[in-house]
């Protein structure tokens, strides 16, 4: 089970569709973490739509996804967390799912774009406009 | 793997009220929690309280598999009398492993003797209306119910 990884100018999207076994995780952690320096990606897209179950090994593998990223200087947001998976995640814990979330793909691309553009990052080269 | 969890067997009660999963692997984990949703809906749990009981299933799974290297989850629907309405359903998680060395502590938020968020029992006791946990060096038994 591959994860694709698509990309739209320097951010990259991801929708993860399934529960990943411990090896599918690593495999999407490394070749996210690849595609994120190799194009020195701005920002990441996580999409989690497809998910009706976040348990907390979930939940560790996503942050530790956001987390990476984040160390190589790129910029997450999280996206389309059902809602009852909000209502389980806050009942269970809060906090567990520690990265910003956005209500959907489109809605995680503005927040990407304007974080982006707030830290004055001029290594942006989309040809809309930021 | 599962027994009596499909509709299209005869639609007796005890046919639709109660699904084994033998944990070996992670996909077993996965089909334990989607199995444990779709019985707690046709037991008429609201979603939100089926979404409670796939996450507490999982979590109670995916202990079973990686702190005792596997053991079997079961969700049965529980009647206040055998003839009377489902009142609740019960998720029973069992393993011949090495036990928990101090329950206290694994109960508490936070705490993991592995690289997990160390959320899991903490998650599935909140889950859950009813928590209990029986333990000892050949074996741990978790019981969990949610009322409806
Ligand atoms: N079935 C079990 N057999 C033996 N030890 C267990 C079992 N279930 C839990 N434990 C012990 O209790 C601890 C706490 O469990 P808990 O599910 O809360 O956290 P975790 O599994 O370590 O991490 P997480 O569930 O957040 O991924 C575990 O780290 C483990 O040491
Ligand atoms: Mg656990």
């Amino acid at each position: 089970m591959r994860i694709p990884i698509l990309q739209l100018d320097r951010i990259l999207l991801v929708s993860i569709q399934v529960d990943l076994t411990d090896n599918d995780a690593m495999q999407f952690q490394s070749d996210l973490v690849e595609r994120v320096a190799a194009i020195e990606a701005l920002g990441v897209a996580i999409d989690i739509t497809a998910l009706d179950v976040v348990d907390s090994y979930m939940a560790r593998v996503i942050n530790d996804t956001a987390n990476m990223v984040r160390l190589l200087g790129a910029e997450v947001v999280i996206c389309g967390i059902q809602p009852f998976v909000a209502l389980t995640l806050i009942e269970m814990g809060r906090g567990l799912l520690g990265a910003d979330c956005a209500f959907n793909l489109g809605q995680a691309l503005e927040m990407l774009k304007g974080r982006i553009a707030k830290r004055g990052d001029t290594r942006f080269v989309g040809d809309e406009d930021v | 793997m599962s027994v009596n969890d499909s509709d299209t067997l005869e639609p007796t009660r005890l046919a639709v009220e109660t699904i084994e999963v033998l944990i070996v692997s992670e996909s077993d984990v996965m089909s334990a929690s989607r199995q444990a949703r779709l019985l707690a809906e046709r037991l008429g749990f609201s979603r939100s309280s089926a979404y409670h009981i796939a996450t507490a299933a999982s979590e109670l799974a995916n202990n079973v598999l990686t702190h005792a290297g596997g053991g079997r989850l079961r969700a049965s629907a529980r009647h206040d009398h055998p003839e009377l309405a489902v009142i609740g359903l019960e998720l029973l998680a069992e393993d011949e492993g090495p036990g928990i060395p101090d329950p206290e502590l694994a109960l508490t938020e936070g705490y993991s003797t592995g690289k997990g968020l160390g959320c899991g029992l903490p998650g599935v006791k909140r889950l859950m209306d009813e928590f209990s946990l029986e333990t000892r060096p050949g074996g741990t038994r978790v019981r969990a119910v949610k009322w409806r």
